[in-house]
């Protein structure tokens, strides 16, 4: 069933979008991430315009946080206060970043960078958690290997304006938090996704917050930047797409619940590989359309925009 | 005196008769609606020769030429090229005016049956309906980023052109068919139809279809430029609903 796209002007399979979202979902579900950084470049091998696919994405991850903050919220692992402070910083990031893509939209160089952005990203997180879940197989065929003790770095500490977080347990500073919150909205504006796969990690490792707050703060955080940066798009570049949204929305709602219940019958080292190597793959076909010389070097983009 | 007249009735008849030849024309649809599920569509266009003469015997034989022209509209070509290893955009040219679509269709073979000062007294063809006037100065052939908007536009499906498409019958009545892409352009797109004799148009007459969102379609595109600040609240509310209704479910189904 072929539908047409009000905002994108694309006619696209309605059943293709909906299998998209439900693919994304189910990892999502699996693995515990947004799925962002993988759906928007699907949305760009399709043929949704770029624009329209990473404003439209972060409407979309609006829905997914917010269906995942309920549940953290439940079983209060949300730190509402570090949270409100990481978006302070994000709100601020978000801003930059819908700039930083409107200036580019109109210099034609938005693709590029768009592109460019997730093939470091991708090409960065995969590589980690490759190798990571590579060693954690091998330590788990060696049982009794030392695990490495969590590193805790001190300069966070010694940094000025230090808040509490009593639901975190931790009296830091407020300026990493509020840079690490900046760096997120910037990429959420720009590459369309919740930035859950930079946060979590910068938030236990910069910060050393506790795991179990981690993916709730995060979610709370990203529900609200994610929000900010639809409206954003949506004043400025008009390139929110509702019906887009809609269909992946009820693809990944679903498929979140089938991945979840798949996630747990596999193991998690098998599971963060599988995943590795799928980030790494999208993460190599974007490097090589971008290497390798076009069939067609011109491309034609409306003047107003 | 006789004679006189006679030889100045050669001389005018020709005139005279091309002059009384009308062209008559319609559309299978005059407007195009892009709804939720639209998929492209086909417009039937057909016509014919209206005369007060019999068919003039001793002129060159009759042709048909019928484009349908879309929105012109003001495009940035951008041309890649290697920087760093990576293909980048980098020059650019402003095309002024580049129809959003066009397709031509005509009995024969269009420069064959056609001349070049009538092509461009009416516009006729690719090369002709689309104008570079403000091509930046520091690009060396702005002729390659107009030949780029017609090819891409043709592998998208939005300029066409096809000889001898149209089925000219007693020369007299004429009929095509004209396909229109999903990916269309909302406006108004003028159909032309010309007669042609003797590499000249004799007659022409024009129409319009009206191409825009209904329905649905109309009303998101509507709102998202006209209101945005409410479709993106909209948006933002629609996906939350979505989200607790999610939630919602799950501990429903896990109970």
């Amino acid at each position: 069933m072929q539908i047409y796209l009000p905002i994108a002007e694309v006619s696209v399979n309605a059943f293709l979008l909906l299998g998209l979202g439900g693919l994304v979902g189910i990892l999502s579900g699996m693995f515990g991430v947004g799925g962002g950084f993988l759906m928007t470049p699907l949305l760009f091998f399709i043929g949704i315009p770029p624009a329209v696919a990473v404003a439209t994405e972060a409407n979309q991850i609006v829905a997914s946080s917010f269906s995942g903050v309920l549940a953290h919220l439940r079983r209060k692992t949300v730190d509402l206060k570090m949270g409100t402070v990481l978006l302070v910083g994000g709100l601020i990031g978000s801003a930059i970043g819908v700039q930083v893509f409107r200036i580019l939209t109109e210099l034609g160089q938005v693709d590029l960078l768009v592109k460019l952005c997730y093939v470091v990203f991708l090409g960065i997180i995969g590589a980690l958690m490759f190798v990571e879940s590579l060693g954690a197989i091998r330590r788990s065929r060696k049982p009794g290997a030392p695990v490495k003790p969590r590193k805790h770095h001190s300069w966070v500490q010694g940094l000025p304006f230090k808040m509490r977080f009593r639901q975190s347990q931790l009296y830091i500073s407020s300026i990493p938090v509020l840079l690490i919150g900046a760096a997120v909205g910037i990429l959420a504006a720009i590459m369309g996704v919740g930035g859950g796969f930079i946060m979590v990690p910068a938030m236990i490792y910069i910060l050393g917050m506790p795991t179990k707050v981690v993916v709730g703060t995060s979610l709370f955080q990203i529900i609200f930047v994610t929000g900010f940066t639809t409206l954003m798009h949506a004043t400025q570049n008009f390139t929110v797409d509702a019906v887009l949204a809609l269909l992946l929305l009820i693809g990944g709602v679903i498929g979140a619940q089938i991945g979840a219940r798949l996630g747990v019958r596999l193991k998690a080292e098998q599971l963060r590989i599988l995943l590795a190597i799928m980030v790494l793959g999208v993460c190599g076909k974007l490097a090589f359309d971008l290497i390798v010389q076009p069939s067609e070097l011109y491309s034609i983009g409306s003047a107003g925009h | 005196m006789i004679r006189v007249l006679a030889i100045l009735l050669a001389f005018v008849a020709p005139v005279a008769f091309a002059a009384t030849e009308e062209v008559v024309g319609a559309l299978s649809q005059n407007k195009v609606s892009i709804t939720a599920n639209f998929d492209g569509s086909e417009i039937f266009i057909f016509g014919a020769v209206k005369r007060t003469a019999p068919i003039p015997e001793d002129i060159g034989p009759l042709h048909v030429v019928i484009t349908v022209q879309g929105p012109r509209q003001e495009v940035t070509v951008r041309r890649k090229e290697r920087v760093l290893g990576i293909w980048v955009n980098t020059d650019s040219v402003t095309v002024d005016e580049a129809p959003a679509y066009y397709a031509i269709a005509t009995t024969g073979p269009l420069t064959k049956i056609l001349s070049e000062t009538e092509r461009l007294r009416h516009g006729i063809g690719f090369d002709k309906a689309i104008r570079t006037v403000g091509a930046r100065a520091d690009v060396e052939d702005p002729e390659s980023f107009t030949e780029a908007v017609v090819r891409i536009r043709q592998k998208n499906g939005l300029y066409t052109e096809a000889d001898s498409a149209i089925n000219l019958r007693e020369d007299t009545l004429f009929a095509t068919s004209v396909a229109l892409p999903a990916n269309l352009v909302e406006g108004s797109y003028t159909t032309r139809m010309y007669l042609v004799r003797e590499r000249a148009v004799v007659g022409t007459t024009e129409t319009a279809i009206t191409v825009q969102k209904d329905g649905f379609e109309r009303w998101i595109y509507t709102m998202a430029h006209e209101q945005a600040l409410l479709y993106g609240i909209l948006s933002i509310a629609v996906a939350l609903a979505a989200g607790y209704i999610a939630s919602e479910a799950f501990r429903l189904l896990r109970r």
